[in-house]
C-alpha cells in the first residue's frame, strides 16, 4: 500500500506507547508479526481500526499505530459490530482473550460469528487470566492448579474451535506465537476472508501459566503431536511417519513408515465443514502417540454475504420501495387536521 | 321502529374499554383516539395491559383496558373515573365498575356474563351482576354483542373463532354511534390491515357498521357530541409517545447530517421504538437488534466511534445492563443516546406499568465519577422534543445523554401540532477543524474535545477506558491527572446547563405559598390540578423540570420565592432527594407507587393539604 509514494515498513503501525506486556511474553511476538505483515495487506492506515476488551491481549491497539479502542471487558464483537454496521470501509481487527472472549465475552462472540461481518476476530488464547494474577480461565484444563482451584480445576474447558463451527463461523483458523511465519500467513488469510475470520493464537503467558503450549511449540515434541494443515494437500505430520486417513467419518492414524500409501490419505479441504468439524475435535490435552495430532492452519473457510452487505441491501431496498426518506412528510404523518 | 333518541353536548366524556387481553381492545381504543383526533378533539389516552400476551381467559388478571379523555376543552390527563365502561366480560365490569361515574353509561356484552365467565372471574355464578345494577346508578347498555355479531357475520366463509374476533369492531361501532364519530378513518385502517384478506375485511367492516346501527335501532336514550376543540390554530396529528421518540431521533440524525445508528434489545415497553426504526431505512437509518442489551449499547457506542449517531433504548432492567458501558461512554466522551422507557421495578417488577424510579439510576447508577446528561419527556409529543434535544446534546457536547420516558406516555396518545423540518434547529458536530495539531483529548471554550473519525488520514488515535492524560488521552496513572480528569468531566458536564434556555413557569405567579414541581409524565396531572387549586383561589404555581441532569442554573432562585416546594413523583421521592439535597428549600415529597398514573385530583387534594385547607 502506498502511503505518499513510499510503501508502509512495519515501523508506520508502531504507536510511541511504551509496551507494557513482561519481558518474554507471547504477545510481543504477536505484535511483532501482525505489524510485519501490515504492510503486505494493502490497508491503508487510515482505514485500520483495532478493537479490544480488556486483559493483557486487549493492551494491543495501544501499540498500534491506527485507530483503536480499548472497550470494556467482553465486548470489543460488539463494539467491532457496530463499528463496521456503520463503515462497512473501515478494516476492522478485534483483540480477545480466552477470558475476554470466551468467558465475559462468549454472547457477544458467537453471535458476532453467526452475523459474520467482514472483521477479523484474534483470540489470544493463554489459558489463564493473566491480567488479574493468575486464576483458571474457560480454557484451562481440567485439574488445572491455580491461585483460584488451589485443588484443581473442575471446570470442562472450551474447545475455541469446534465452538466457533458451532457457531457457524465462516472463517476458522489455528495458530501460535512462537512460528512467526505461519502466525503472519494465517493473519494474511483472515484478512483476506470476506466474512469474519476467527483466529486461535496459542500464546505463552511466561508468568503464569509458561509452557502450556510446549507440547505444540517445543523443537523436541510439536512434529509428534501437531499437524499443518495445507489445502489439497495429504495430511501428514511427525516428519513424514505419519498421516490420518478417514474410514467413513472416523479418522485415523496411520504409519506411513509401514508401507502405507499417501493416496489413501485424508486430504485437505477447508471448505469441507464436517472434516472441519472433525478436525477441531482432536483436542486431547495430553499428547501421545496414539493421540491426534493438534492441527494448526486453516481448518474452515466459507464464503457468506456478510452481514454489513445485507444490512446496507435493506437500506437500498427501503429507499427503492418507500423513496430517499422526507422528514416533513414523516412528522405529518397520514392523517392530519387543521384548527382554525 | 327508531326512537326518539336525545341528543347532549358535552365538553369532555371519558371512555374505559375493557376486556380480555386477546378481544382486541387496545387496537379500539387506538382507533377511538384517531378518529377522535381527526374530529378536532383534544384527548389523552392511557392503555392499561397485563404483562402476559395472553393471561388466562376470562380472569380479572387477563383484563386489557384502554381509557380516553377527550373533549372541546384542553385535556391533560386520561381522566379519572371515567363516564363510559365497555365491558367485554365480567371480569373487565369486575375490575373496572368501581372507577365509573354515578350516572355513568355502561356498554356490557351480554355473552361475557355467563357462568363460566362469573366462575372465572371470581364472582357468584348465581347472580348476573347485570342484573344487580340500578337505573338510578348508571345507565345500562345490555348487548348481546356476540350473539348480533355472529349473526351479522353468518354467510361469510369463517369459523366461529374469527367471526368473535371483530367483536371488538362491533363495540366501536356502537360507541361511535353514541358519540357521533366518522367510521371513515376506522374503515380506511380496516382496508389497509386486511387488504389480503377481503374475507376478514369484510367481517371486520361488517361488525364496525352493525354495531353502529344498532344504535339506530335499541332504545337508545342519548347521544353525545362534543365539540372541537379550540386547540391552537394550526396543523395537527395524533401521536404515540414511542412514535414521537422515534421520529425525534430520525430528525436530529438528519439535522445534524449523521447516519442514525439504533442498536436495541427487545424490552417492554421500548420496542416500539425499534420496530418503528426499522420501517424507516429510507432515512438512513441502520437498526441492529442485539443479542443483549450490552450488546446493544457498546455496538452503538462502535457506530459513534465510527462516524454515526449511536442510540439505544432500553427499559430499568436494560440500563442497569448498560451500566458499565455507560462509564465507557463518559470516558470515550463520544456521541450517544440512551433511552430508559420507565416501567415499574425493581428487578423485572411491573413490565407493563408506568413508574419514574429510574431517576437516580440515570443521575447516578454507574461506578467511579460518572456525570451523563439527563432529560426526560413530559408527555407523548414531548418525546419527539425531548430526543431531539438528547441527540443535539450529545453530538454538540460531545456526550453520552439519558432520555427518560416511561410506559404511560411511551404508550399514551395525544393531538400534536407538529413543527415544520425547516423550524428544528440545526446540530452541529465539533469536527476537527484541522488548524493545530491533533490531541484527543484537547478541548475547546465548553471543554468539548473534537470528534475525529476512523478513516480521516493522519489523524489516527487510540481511545479507551483507562484514564487518560489531560490532552493527549494516552493512558495515564498519574495521581494529579486523574484528579483532574474527573474535574473536567463533571465540569464539562456542569457547563452544558449554562446553555439551558430560562425555566419557564406553567401556571401560577412567581413567588407565593407553594411550588409544585414536576419532571416527566406526572406533566399533565399536576397540570390540571394546579389549575383547578388557582381556580379554587389556592396559592400555588407549576414548574415542571425537562433537565434533571445537571440541574437548571436557575432552579434554586425560582424555588426560594416560594415557602413550600410540592414534589409529586411516581417513585419513592428521587427529585425530592436531588433539590433537598441541592437546595435549602422545604420539600414535601408526594409519591405514588402503583404503577399508575397520578389522578389530578389525587394531586389537588395534597395541594390542598399543603393550603391547610
Ligand atoms: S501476565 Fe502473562 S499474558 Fe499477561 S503480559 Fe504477562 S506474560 Fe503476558
Amino acid at each position: 500500500m502506498e502511503r505518499n509514494g513510499t510503501a508502509y515498513s512495519s515501523k508506520d503501525f508502531s504507536s510511541d506507547q511504551d509496551v507494557r506486556w513482561c519481558p518474554g511474553c507471547g504477545d510481543y511476538s504477536i505484535l511483532k508479526q501482525m505489524q510485519t505483515v501490515l504492510p503486505e495487506l494493502g490497508i491503508n492506515r487510515k482505514d485500520l481500526v483495532f478493537i479490544s476488551g480488556i486483559g493483557c491481549s486487549s493492551r494491543f491497539p495501544y501499540y498500534m499505530n491506527s485507530y483503536g479502542m480499548h472497550s470494556i471487558h467482553g465486548r470489543a464483537p460488539a463494539v467491532a459490530t457496530g463499528l463496521k454496521a456503520a463503515n462497512p470501509e473501515l478494516s476492522v481487527w478485534v483483540i480477545t482473550g480466552d477470558g475476554d472472549g470466551l468467558s465475559i465475552g462468549g454472547n457477544h462472540l458467537i453471535h458476532a460469528l453467526r452475523r459474520n461481518l467482514d472483521i477479523n476476530i484474534l483470540l489470544f488464547n493463554n489459558e489463564i487470566y493473566g491480567l488479574t494474577k493468575g486464576q483458571y480461565s474457560p480454557t484451562s484444563e481440567l485439574g488445572k492448579y491455580t491461585k483460584s482451584s488451589p485443588l484443581g480445576s473442575i471446570d470442562h474447558p472450551f474447545n475455541p474451535l469446534s465452538l466457533a463451527l458451532g457457531a457457524d463461523a465462516t472463517f476458522v483458523a489455528r495458530t501460535v506465537d512462537r512460528d512467526p511465519t505461519h502466525l503472519r500467513e494465517v493473519l494474511k488469510r483472515a484478512h483476506e476472508h470476506k466474512g469474519t475470520s476467527y483466529v486461535e493464537i496459542y500464546q505463552n503467558c511466561n508468568v503464569f501459566n509458561d509452557g502450556a503450549f510446549e507440547p505444540w511449540t517445543d523443537k523436541k515434541q510439536r512434529d509428534a503431536n501437531s499437524i499443518i494443515l495445507q489445502q489439497g494437500q495429504p495430511l501428514v505430520y511427525d516428519g513424514g511417519n505419519k498421516g490420518l486417513r478417514l474410514d467413513g467419518l472416523k479418522p485415523q492414524i496411520v504409519d506411513l513408515t509401514e508401507g502405507f500409501s499417501q493416496s489413501e490419505l485424508w486430504v485437505h479441504d477447508e471448505k469441507d465443514a464436517t472434516k472441519a468439524h472433525i478436525l477441531s475435535r482432536f483436542f486431547n490435552h495430553e499428547p501421545g502417540p496414539d493421540k491426534f495430532p493438534r492441527p494448526f492452519g486453516i481448518l474452515y473457510s466459507e464464503d457468506r454475504f456478510t452481514y454489513e452487505e445485507a444490512m446496507q441491501n435493506q437500506l437500498d431496498k427501503a429507499l427503492e420501495l418507500q423513496g430517499k426518506g422526507n422528514l416533513d412528510e414523516l412528522i405529518r404523518g397520514k392523517s392530519t387536521w387543521e384548527v382554525e | 321502529m327508531t326512537m326518539t333518541t336525545r341528543e347532549e353536548k358535552r365538553s369532555k366524556v371519558t371512555i374505559h374499554f375493557a376486556g380480555d387481553s386477546g378481544d382486541g381492545i387496545q387496537l379500539a381504543g387506538s382507533q377511538f383516539t384517531l378518529t377522535t383526533a381527526l374530529q378536532g378533539n383534544d384527548l389523552s389516552t392511557f392503555p392499561d395491559f397485563p404483562a402476559e400476551i395472553r393471561a388466562p381467559i376470562g380472569t380479572v388478571a387477563g383484563v386489557s383496558g384502554f381509557q380516553i379523555n377527550f373533549g372541546s376543552e384542553e385535556i391533560n390527563t386520561p381522566g379519572s373515573n371515567p363516564d363510559v365502561l365497555v365491558a367485554m366480560n365480567a371480569a373487565a365490569f369486575k375490575k373496572n365498575i368501581r372507577n365509573l361515574k354515578k350516572g355513568g353509561i355502561i356498554i356490557a356484552n351480554e355473552a361475557g356474563f355467563d357462568k363460566r365467565n362469573l366462575r372465572l372471574a371470581h364472582m357468584d355464578e348465581s347472580v348476573n351482576p347485570l342484573d344487580e345494577v340500578r337505573a338510578s346508578d348508571y345507565q345500562l347498555y345490555r348487548v348481546d354483542i356476540t350473539k348480533l355479531n355472529r349473526e351479522a357475520l353468518q354467510d361469510l366463509e369463517l369459523g366461529m373463532k374469527e367471526r368473535d374476533r371483530s367483536r371488538n369492531m362491533f363495540a366501536l361501532g356502537f360507541v361511535y354511534w353514541l358519540f357521533h364519530r366518522n367510521l371513515d378513518p376506522t374503515l380506511q385502517f380496516l382496508t389497509h390491515k386486511f387488504q389480503t384478506d377481503p374475507i376478514v375485511l369484510e367481517a371486520n367492516i361488517r361488525a364496525l357498521k352493525k354495531g353502529y346501527h344498532y344504535g339506530e335501532t335499541i332504545e337508545a336514550v342519548k347521544r353525545y357530541s362534543i365539540e372541537s376543540a379550540k386547540l391552537k390554530p394550526g396543523t395537527y396529528r395524533n401521536i404515540v409517545g414511542n412514535q414521537a421518540l422515534a421520529m425525534g431521533l430520525i430528525a436530529a440524525s438528519q439535522k445534524a447530517g449523521l447516519n442514525l445508528f439504533y442498536a436495541g434489545y427487545p424490552i417492554t415497553p421500548a420496542s416500539d421504538i425499534l420496530h418503528f426504526l426499522s420501517r424507516h431505512k429510507n432515512f438512513n437509518v441502520k437498526t441492529f437488534q442485539a443479542e443483549d442489551e450490552i450488546a446493544a449499547i457498546t455496538a452503538a457506542i462502535g457506530a459513534s466511534f465510527g462516524g454515526s449517531m449511536g442510540v439505544t433504548a432500553t427499559s430499568g432492567p436494560g440500563m442497569a445492563l448498560k451500566g458499565e458501558a455507560l462509564g465507557l461512554a463518559v470516558m470515550l466522551e463520544l456521541p450517544l443516546v440512551i433511552v430508559n422507557v420507565q416501567r415499574g421495578g425493581p428487578s423485572t417488577g411491573l413490565p407493563t406499568k408506568t413508574e419514574q424510579a429510574d431517576l437516580l439510576q440515570a443521575v447516578y447508577g454507574r461506578n467511579g465519577e460518572s456525570p451523563i446528561p439527563v432529560i426526560a419527556a413530559r408527555s407523548p409529543s414531548d418525546c419527539f422534543w425531548v430526543a431531539f434535544e438528547a441527540s443535539r446534546m450529545a453530538v454538540e457536547y460531545m456526550t453520552p445523554v439519558i432520555v427518560l420516558s416511561d410506559g404511560y406516555i411511551a404508550n399514551g396518545a395525544e393531538p400534536w401540532r407538529f413543527p415544520k423540518s425547516d423550524d428544528l434547529g440545526k446540530i452541529q458536530a465539533p469536527y476537527f477543524s484541522g488548524k493545530e495539531e491533533y490531541l484527543p483529548y484537547k478541548r475547546n471554550d465548553k471543554l468539548v474535545r473534537s470528534w475525529v473519525l476512523p478513516g480521516q488520514e493522519g489523524l489516527e488515535h487510540r481511545i479507551g477506558g483507562l484514564e487518560k492524560e489531560k490532552e493527549t488521552g494516552n493512558v495515564s496513572y498519574d495521581p494529579e491527572n486523574h484528579e483532574e480528569m474527573v474535574k473536567i468531566r463533571a465540569e464539562r458536564i456542569a457547563r452544558i446547563a449554562d446553555d439551558y434556555p430560562a425555566l419557564e413557569r406553567i401556571q401560577g405567579p412567581p413567588k407565593g405559598r407553594v411550588l409544585v414541581l414536576g419532571w416527566g409524565s406526572t406533566f399533565g396531572s399536576i397540570k390540571v390540578a394546579v389549575r383547578n387549586a388557582i381556580s379554587e383561589g389556592l396559592e400555588v404555581s407549576q414548574l415542571h423540570l425537562r433537565h434533571v441532569f445537571p440541574l437548571p442554573n436557575d432552579l434554586g432562585d425560582i424555588i426560594s420565592g416560594y415557602d413550600q416546594v410540592l414534589i409529586p413523583e411516581l417513585n419513592n421521592g428521587q427529585l425530592s432527594k436531588l433539590i433537598r439535597q441541592e437546595y435549602d428549600a422545604s420539600v414535601t415529597a408526594f409519591n405514588k407507587i402503583q404503577g399508575l398514573p397520578f389522578r389530578a385530583d389525587e394531586v389537588l387534594e395534597k395541594i390542598r393539604e399543603l393550603h391547610g385547607a
